[in-house]
């Protein structure tokens, strides 16, 4: 099993002080306990057990504005904190480690190289919920992050940073590795409970959120890898360091995921608010376009979230900034297609991966991304009719808001912008039967 | 039967850890996959047995995923991620060349059992693309010479 080649900015995030989340992720022997501790490694989680209230950890990390970064942006404090006190049932908390969001490939890092900052994360995490049993979904595919994450776990136990009564604290905690089974939509919170209790991976009807009946209808918290693997750093140097990180609103640094036509992709750790631009540009980040050919557009956020155009790439990579030219941050996939690409291709392969991945469940979703499939296709194949961009617009119209989780949203909201932004281009593709630009890439 | 006394030993050790039985449906049909290479309806009746569940729940889980595969496939299967990332960087072209070199088409296998080819969603190597896995491993940053060396080697292996 393969280790991940990525390209990562760890050496640059080992001389900023205030980036964290990559520091060690190019040791190698940073997935070892003893180098993971050697390296400051469960303290955070030593501090909490000796001397810190659930409370005291749930107000720290609200005041810290750390927001989730699966993709919602939903605060991760505050979500804790809608775990009932009073609940005599037992809780739970879930990793959501089903990173499968296309341009989305920072987690697998995290699993792969750091796997004790996550356990970390996840260990103080349970505490400020009081759980005892927490639980990572790992996407089935990523055989090795899974067997990195069990040796991890099997290493935290003997070295009692996990079972019974941790530090002498008197508190108990045990982990489970779960792997997925190859669906998309478990990386919706409900659906992968439903996964998780041994059903179909389709979502669940809220309220009950998750917080009041999730996992074997028991008070549960769902949190992304990189959102976890936050939590320590955030309880080692405090909420105010946190949060003077990044924007007002969006505190603290993220992982972007930069793939596609640029030079140098990788993973890379910037405090929010970071420049789109730069991080496409600079040469020591993306260093520019491929074939230093012209940029023609920007997925911001993972494949579910709509285009930028060149002139709008000059932005802070923000949740309140995106959202304000009408896109969203997402998971940080930032997705880089050059003047070549012909939108009716890059919609087609949008398309087509959320009607694979569609569950089934609510019709709007199920029947609308085939048929926004087919149409695509027939307009791709040069078949296109007239009338076509009104059917897409029409269908995109009755599926947005219709379903009981986001991911036919997400299946929309790229096709209305990629209309909006480039309507000449569909139209020319439907009255030509053929690619405005001719879209050939080869792998070399 | 068709699941080893490993394999059935494997899922009872798993099922323990849940506190309810059904959460080891997931975990026992990657074990019974891991062994066969599929599993199908026979299988669902194994596994419904020792975990202790109705078979239809069994069934109903297994057909949703795509990693519980009702025939088996090749000896290795080549899964190449299809999605706008690899897209982007020839995936389609990694395709037609894998195709040209194992004389098969997308969805076939090859006649000695060896290979079967399929294009599969993200698999989460965006920024390494074009990629590809075969059986549990990545192969990233593809470029023919690399992806000719792979095949030789495994055909060499057989």
């Amino acid at each position: 099993m393969f280790y991940s080649p990525v390209r990562t900015n760890a050496a640059q995030v080992a001389k900023d002080e205030n980036l964290h989340l990559f520091r060690y992720v190019e040791d190698p022997d940073q997935c070892k306990v003893d180098t993971f501790v050697a390296h400051g490694g469960y303290e955070a989680w030593k501090k909490v057990l000796n001397g810190m209230s659930a409370d005291e950890v749930i107000d720290v990390v609200k005041k810290s504005g750390l927001r989730g970064r699966g993709g919602a942006g939903f605060p991760t404090g505050m979500k804790w904190s809608f775990v009932p006190k009073d609940s005599t049932k037992p809780r739970y908390l879930c990793c959501n480690a089903d990173e499968s969001e296309p341009g989305t490939c920072k987690d697998r890092v995290l699993l792969e190289r750091d796997p004790h900052s996550v356990i970390e994360g996840m260990a103080i995490a349970a505490y400020a919920i009081k759980c005892h049993l927490m639980f990572i979904y790992i996407r089935g595919e990523f055989a090795y992050a899974i067997e990195r994450m069990k040796q991890a776990r099997d290493e935290a136990l003997a070295k009692g940073h996990l079972g019974k009564n941790i530090y002498s604290s008197g508190y108990d905690l045990d982990m489970v590795i779960y792997s997925g089974g190859g669906a998309y939509i478990c990386g919706e919170e409900t659906a992968l409970l439903n996964s998780l209790e041994g059903h179909r991976g389709q979502p669940r009807i809220r309220p009950p959120f998750p917080a009041i009946e999730g996992l074997y209808a028991s008070p549960t918290i769902v949190n992304n890898v990189e959102s976890l693997a936050s939590v320590p750093y955030i309880i080692k140097r405090g909420a105010q360091w946190y949060s003077s990180l990044g924007t007002e609103k969006s505190s603290g640094t993220k992982i972007f995921s930069l793939s596609g036509h640029v030079k140098q992709p990788g993973n890379y750790e910037v405090a929010l608010g970071f420049n789109l631009k730069k991080l496409i540009y600079d040469p020591q980040y993306g260093g520019g376009i491929l074939g230093d050919k012209k940029l023609k557009g920007v997925i911001p956020g993972g494949a579910s979230t709509p285009f930028l155009t060149p002139e709008m790439i000059d932005i802070k990579l923000d949740y309140e900034s995106l959202q304000e030219v009408g896109s969203m941050l997402g998971s940080g996939a930032v997705i880089v297609f050059h003047e070549e690409t012909c939108i009716v291709w890059t919609i087609l392969k949008l398309t087509h991966f959320f009607h694979h991945e569609s569950c089934g469940k609510c019709t709007p979703c199920r029947e609308g991304t085939a048929w926004l499939e087919q149409i695509i296709r027939r307009i791709e194949n040069g078949q296109g009719r007239d009338g076509d961009i009104e059917k897409i617009e029409d269908i995109c119209n009755n599926i947005l808001g219709r379903t009981i989780c986001p991911l036919g949203d997400a299946a929309v909201m790229p096709i209305q912008s990629s209309i909006k932004h480039w309507r000449d281009e569909w139209q020319y593709h439907i009255e030509h039967k053929k690619c405005m630009v001719e879209t050939h890439f080869e792998f070399k | 039967m068709i699941l080893n006394q490993t394999s059935i030993q494997k899922i009872k050790e798993r099922a323990k850890e849940f506190p309810q039985k059904k959460s080891a449906i997931l975990p026992a049909l990657t074990i019974a996959y891991q062994q066969e290479g599929y599993v199908d309806e026979a299988i669902y009746r194994e596994l419904a047995k020792i975990i202790d569940v109705p078979y239809v729940e069994i069934a109903e889980a297994a057909t949703f995923y795509t990693m519980f595969p009702k025939k088996p496939r090749g000896k290795y299967l080549i899964q190449v991620c299809h999605n706008i990332s690899c897209a982007l960087l020839g995936a389609d072209s990694l395709v037609e060349y894998l195709e040209n070199k194992l004389k098969i088409k997308k969805g076939e296998t090859t006649e000695d059992n060896l290979f079967t080819l399929i294009t599969v969603e993200c698999l989460g190597s965006c920024s390494t693309a074009p990629m590809m896995q075969i059986n549990q491993d990545y192969y990233e940053n593809l470029t023919p010479e690399k992806v000719n060396k792979i095949i030789e080697e495994l055909k060499a292996k057989a």
